[in-house]
């Protein structure tokens, strides 16, 4: 029993992680940087989403849409003033400015929601349990797990569809794969490119109320440790591919929970860590990453 | 037999030059110091810069002459630090003199962070690009991890360790060095400015030999064109371990110096953030360029301790700062934009 509910723990951190990935995973596919600001960004709509519910009393919903909709909005501000300048730069130029965004943010919700920690609410209880008992009561999971990798699941299906299906997400593509040919071909790139943000970034708010019900500790730098595991997450699973992000992320949480639990908890991250390097020595582009010939 | 001894290449004006404006500032400052001019602030961040620049310099090796981004130096850092600290703490009392066991301590953190350097540079150069990147950062967390969990005493028996539990049992007279997380507490300051600033010489020095032999010359090479250089018979793997180990060597070197100038060291300062920090004086000084790395370390050293007015604001300042100087330095219009402002000036101050 204990491991199972170790396994699903796993499950619902790595769906988290894996949520967190896809924003990272679809930027650097279309705009081939690592968004260090993304970690931020989750930050910031679970502060919006602790506000909404607890300051002003909106419906739990309400304050995750408000997230989204402020982050969303964030998303695209950041990358047009911030990132659209710097597109012909070179990728440590766009490297070092993500990380003074990402800087700006943590320092500018400090100065905002100070550096207290904030106890994120849990909305997450029907029928006054917090979880569903299965098995008479030994093993207990909480709706929060359950809903997580519920979100999880949609997200992913909702996005596989959308870039598979619409026109944008068939543009998003066009220009992951060749941004000279898909300009040629009528798509605006810099449209598509800010789309993209705004998508990754929604889906960071969610992330980010999601991670603070389970983790209910809410500071500036909440962000950024999800953040980095998150995007080890992308490469492990191949960055560039969203079955990819949700495969590593999921491994990704399920080894670091198996890591706590029957190894040792100061080590996990190491852990977790070590395991990646040995997967990219094995396999250099990530689980599901495409191999790309080296053309000389 | 060359006939013209005394012809003076670009890059050799450049180098001297370099060394010129390390010693200048070193005097400059030295003598500030010694009248007493300087704010105890900025006294006491003497040693931390020169720490800084020599870090900065290292990654240099890497990121600017080897062309490989490297997201986790602090880890290297972080080895020679508490290498050289438990040392230091170690002989204390065998070496009276605090500039032999300075001296000792550096050269084991230096040792220390090149096994380091050649147990992470074999996995990590088979990778390329972005890949590469992330698993310098896996490596620096490792790093991190480890450390934290390190447990060091000393008794008349020698250097006992353990590790993720405490078990040591110490002998009469012993005292714990590295206690895990708590880091090592209570380190004498044995670090100086004048030490920090030989450190520095050395280490341009060490560059600079190697960035103009026929193995530096390899390793832009590969920098330039990996397939275009292995080609021509250059040995990948042999060259890129050479920069990065003596890269990872001096960053130990740099981590003792630091680690001997402060009260307290703990593994957890030495992580992500730290190596983007050096990461940030690396890009801002420009590639390659070694002066560049020196000024952008000491000033942005420095930076924070002078924006002290604005308390609260000094990071988001710095944030700013930060993005400003990258759009500024790399946006085509904006560049063309002030570059006619300026123009504009020019011509108008002749006028009047």
């Amino acid at each position: 029993m204990t491991f199972l509910s170790h396994l699903i723990n796993g499950i619902s951190l790595g769906s988290i992680y894996a949520i967190i990935a896809l924003g990272y995973t679809m930027v650097y596919g279309i705009a081939k940087m690592l968004n260090f600001a993304h970690g931020d960004v989750i930050m910031v709509g679970a502060y919006i989403c602790f506000f909404a519910v607890a300051n002003y009393g909106l419906h739990p919903i309400l304050g995750i849409l408000l997230a989204m909709a402020v982050c969303t909005c964030l998303g695209m501000i950041i990358e047009k003033l911030a990132y659209k300048p710097l597109r012909q730069a070179p990728s440590l130029a766009v490297l070092i400015t993500a990380i003074g965004v990402s800087y700006f943010l943590q320092n500018g919700a400090q100065l905002l929601w100070t550096a207290n920690n904030k106890m994120f609410p849990n909305f997450l209880n029907f029928g006054g349990k917090t979880g569903l008992s299965l098995f008479e009561g030994q093993l207990v999971i909480s709706w929060t797990a359950i809903v997580t990798v519920v979100a999880c699941v949609v997200i992913m299906i909702a996005l596989t569809l959308f870039t598979g299906k619409t026109r944008i997400g068939k543009a998003m593509r066009a220009c992951s794969e060749d941004k000279g040919a898909a300009e040629l071909m009528g798509i605006n790139v810099n449209t598509t490119i800010s789309i993209t943000f705004a998508i990754g970034s929604a889906l960071a708010a969610i992330a980010g109320v999601l991670l603070c019900s389970a983790y209910p500790i809410l500071v500036p730098t909440t962000g950024s440790m999800p953040g980095i595991k998150a995007f080890t997450a992308a490469v492990f699973g191949g960055i560039g591919s969203i079955p990819g992000a949700l495969l590593g992320g999921v491994l990704l949480g399920v080894i670091e929970i198996f890591a706590k639990a029957y190894i040792s908890t100061q080590l996990s991250d190491a852990i977790v860590f070590a395991v990646l390097i040995v997967v990219l020595l094995v396999k250099p582009t990530g689980l599901l990453g495409k191999q790309i010939r080296e053309k000389v | 037999m060359k006939k013209n001894t005394l012809r003076i290449t670009k890059t050799t004006k450049v180098n001297f030059a370099t060394y010129l404006m390390v010693i200048v500032a070193f005097v400059v400052l030295q003598s500030m110091s010694n009248a007493g001019m300087l704010k105890s602030a900025l006294q006491g961040q003497l040693v931390p810069i020169c720490a800084y620049v020599t870090m900065a310099l290292a990654l240099n090796l890497t990121v600017g002459v080897l062309g490989e981004l490297s997201l986790g130096h602090a880890g290297f850092m972080s080895v020679g630090a508490f290498a050289g600290a438990v040392v230091a703490s170690a002989l204390r009392d065998a070496i009276p003199a605090p500039g032999l066991l300075l001296a000792i301590s550096l050269l084991v953190g230096a040792a220390f962070a090149a096994i380091a350097g050649v147990l992470v540079g074999i996995p990590v150069l088979r990778l390329n690009g972005d890949y590469l990147a992330i698993v310098t950062l896996a490596f620096g967390e490792i790093i991190k991890s480890l450390i934290n969990n390190l447990y060091i005493g000393v008794d008349a028996k020698g250097l006992h360790s353990s590790f993720v539990q405490n078990t040591i049992a110490l002998g009469e007279g012993g005292r714990m060095i590295l206690s895990g997380p708590m880091g090592i507490p209570g380190i004498k300051k044995i670090s100086t400015f004048v030490a920090g600033f030989i450190l520095i010489m050395i280490t341009l020095v060490i560059i600079f030999d190697l960035v103009n032999s026929r193995s530096g010359r390899a390793i832009m090479a590969l920098r330039d064109n990996r397939i275009a250089a292995e080609s021509v018979g250059i040995h990948v793997t042999k060259y890129k371990m050479m920069a990065f180990v003596t890269s990872a060597a001096l960053a130990g070197a740099a981590g003792a110096l630091f680690a001997l100038g402060q009260n307290t060291i703990v593994a957890s300062k030495f992580d992500f953030n730290q190596s983007i920090l050096i990461l940030v004086f690396v890009v801002l000084g420009g590639q390659g360029r070694m002066w560049g790395s020196i000024i952008a370390a000491a000033a942005l050293t420095v930076l924070p301790e002078l924006l002290r007015e604005f308390a609260d604001y000094r990071m988001l300042v710095y944030a700013i700062v930060l993005i400003l100087v990258m759009l500024l330095t790399n946006n085509p219009t904006l560049k063309n934009f002030f570059g006619t402002i300026t123009a504009k000036f020019r011509k108008s101050e002749k006028g009047a």
